[in-house]
């Protein structure tokens, strides 16, 4: 079934220069294995692609049931010289949530009981 | 096994100002650490230092002094701050009128200095240290006389030294924020100089706790869980001896510690989970095990480290320009079309003026549209109001200058429906960048100085 990142995840975003990072929580184990196929740096590149410039590279951190996500060249030079309202990063971890990912049925009734 | 508490708070400078009273207040405490300083902080303490040489460190800091004062003589509660900046003696000598004037005596405080290499960066260029920005690559050389603060960030060691001598506040400019919760745990415990896995630990307690209230329901995913946020605890470590901790807040607080808000605060601002580089011990966060040990407890074990680098992190920032931003309201019917005329208006007008920016000097962002997260929210087709916010950076403060005269006169000259132009013409502000960089720990540790006074 096709759900939004939120119903089954977690997030939280921040920076790193000109990157920002987002790291990415699963609800349940069977989920984060769900999102290492789904959630792919090529398809959060996608999703990102009105902010990230420079590539995403995606780190595996399965024992918080986790990934954290580079979304390069993304802050409009970073820190104190960008323009960007969001010069941070800071709602990154919110737009991620946003995405979309097919989960099977018998995972979404763990997280939605 | 014994086990010492350590609180965090304040994540930065203008984090809630009355969160380090409460968690005094509000239960049993060890240490608080206080965080100050974020990337830049110190190019701001550097003006404050060169107009008035008694300035430059965090000034609030002696407002929580002041309020909490002979309390935590008589506790024993022991507080380590970055507020020192770059003056962490005039800090001290401010702390210490206010011991007077409130008849406290025997206040110990220590003072750690030698982070600051301003003054040394020309000859540490022309000794061969390159200090290059790690993000970029490039020298920093070329950049050297436009350099307004270079600090590197030191570990727990000296911080453990002001403790061993009895300091009851200590006083630190540049130290990274997780050597606040390191350091106690180094004193109490007696945990050896290669002892990575411990240090790692204490290390990552500090990660956990170093953002205040983000790891108690602040910023968090599923904020419709938390319960009363506006009173949230701010964050305790409970220590052991073995390296092993938890995180906790005060009874009787608002918000919350499950493993959902600290798993989510152990991912912030993380690159590689498998190599967070402190100055004490590298740590591996694919080695934490998160358990929930009742309401409000997470225990965390598990932690592996490896050797520290040779090397330190150097936080530099220097002059890269002038940059200001200005915004109105634009509301009523047609708004966003409304919103892009008037952006037309100003930039063609400096046009004519002669005043132009390149494309990535200015932004157009059209506030209630989606400007965070293009392409991600569907943009709602009629708005009933936005907010239109123009921005440019130049490396002339005239043209930057000229720019904030054009925001003003579309209150009249504009389309209608257009509101909420407050505060005046938009002001160049100079721009502090940031320049991060590595050097040979040798060259900072050499310097280190750690000094205790009692008043």
């Amino acid at each position: 079934m096709k759900v939004k990142l939120y119903e089954v995840a977690q997030a939280r975003s921040g920076d790193k220069g000109d990157a920002s990072n987002v790291g990415l929580i699963a609800r349940t184990p069977a989920i984060w294995e769900v999102l290492r196929a789904q959630a792919t740096p090529e398809r959060v590149a996608d999703h990102f692609r009105g902010v990230c410039r420079g590539g995403v590279e995606r780190f595996e951190v399965p024992n918080l049931l986790a990934f954290n996500f580079m979304l390069k060249d993304s802050l409009g030079g970073g820190g104190t010289e960008s323009l960007k309202t969001d010069a941070q990063g800071k709602t990154h971890a919110q737009g991620l949530l946003q995405m979309d990912v097919e989960i099977p049925e018998e995972l979404l009734r763990e997280v939605r009981a | 096994m014994r086990t010492i508490r350590i609180g965090n708070g304040q994540g930065f400078w203008g984090d809630n100002v009355d969160a380090p009273v409460e968690l005094l207040r509000g239960g049993p405490i060890d240490y608080i650490g206080m965080d100050y300083l974020a990337e830049v902080t110190l190019s701001i303490m550097m003006r404050q230092k060169l107009k008035d040489p008694r300035l430059g460190y965090a000034t609030d800091f002696i407002g929580f002094i002041r309020r909490v004062l002979p309390e935590i003589k008589e506790r024993n509660v022991r507080i380590l701050a970055n507020a020192g900046g770059l003056n962490p003696r005039a800090c001290r000598e401010r702390i210490f009128e206010v011991a007077r004037e409130l008849g406290v005596k025997g206040l110990r405080v220590g003072v750690v200095e030698g982070d600051d290499i301003f003054l040394r960066l020309r000859d540490l260029l022309a000794a061969g240290h390159e200090m290059r920005n790690m993000d970029t690559g490039e020298p920093l050389a070329p950049v050297v006389d436009r350099m307004m603060s270079a600090n590197a960030y030191l570990g727990a060691r000296p911080v453990v030294e002001a403790l061993r001598q009895e300091a009851h506040i200590v006083l630190c400019g540049r130290i990274t924020d997780t050597a606040l919760a390191l350091a106690p745990m180094i004193h109490e415990f007696g945990w050896a100089a290669d002892d990575w896995d411990r240090l790692a630990a204490g290390t990552v307690a500090g990660h956990i706790i170093e953002c205040g209230a983000q790891c108690t329901g602040g910023n968090y995913s599923r904020w419709w869980e938390v319960p009363d946020l506006w009173n949230a605890g701010y964050p305790i470590v409970e220590a052991r001896e073995d390296g092993t901790f938890t995180v906790t807040k005060h009874e009787g607080t608002g918000g919350m510690v499950t493993v959902g808000t600290i798993s989510e605060q152990l991912l912030y601002e993380m690159g590689n989970p498998r190599e967070y580089i402190g100055p004490d011990a590298i740590a591996d966060f694919t080695s934490i095990r998160l358990r929930q040990d009742g309401k409000d407890r997470v225990a965390v074990s598990g932690i592996q480290g490896r050797p520290r680098t040779p090397f330190l992190k150097v936080s530099g920032s220097y002059l890269a320009g002038f940059k200001t931003s200005g915004q109105i309201t634009v509301s009523g019917p047609r708004a966003v079309e409304k919103a892009e005329l008037a952006a037309e208006i100003v930039w063609k007008r400096l046009e004519r003026a002669g005043v132009t920016f390149p494309e990535e000097a200015r932004s157009t962002e059209l506030v209630g549209t989606g400007v965070c997260l293009p392409g991600i929210f569907p943009t709602p087709a009629e708005p009933p109001e936005v907010v239109l916010r123009l921005g440019v950076r130049d490396a002339d403060a005239a043209k930057v200058t000229r720019f904030g005269l054009e925001i003003a006169p579309l209150i009249t000259a504009g389309p209608p429906g257009v509101t909420g132009f407050a505060g005046g013409r938009p002001k160049a502000q100079e721009v502090m960048a940031y320049w991060p960089a590595l050097l040979a720990r040798e060259e900072v540790e050499e310097h280190l100085v750690v000094s205790v006074e009692e008043v």
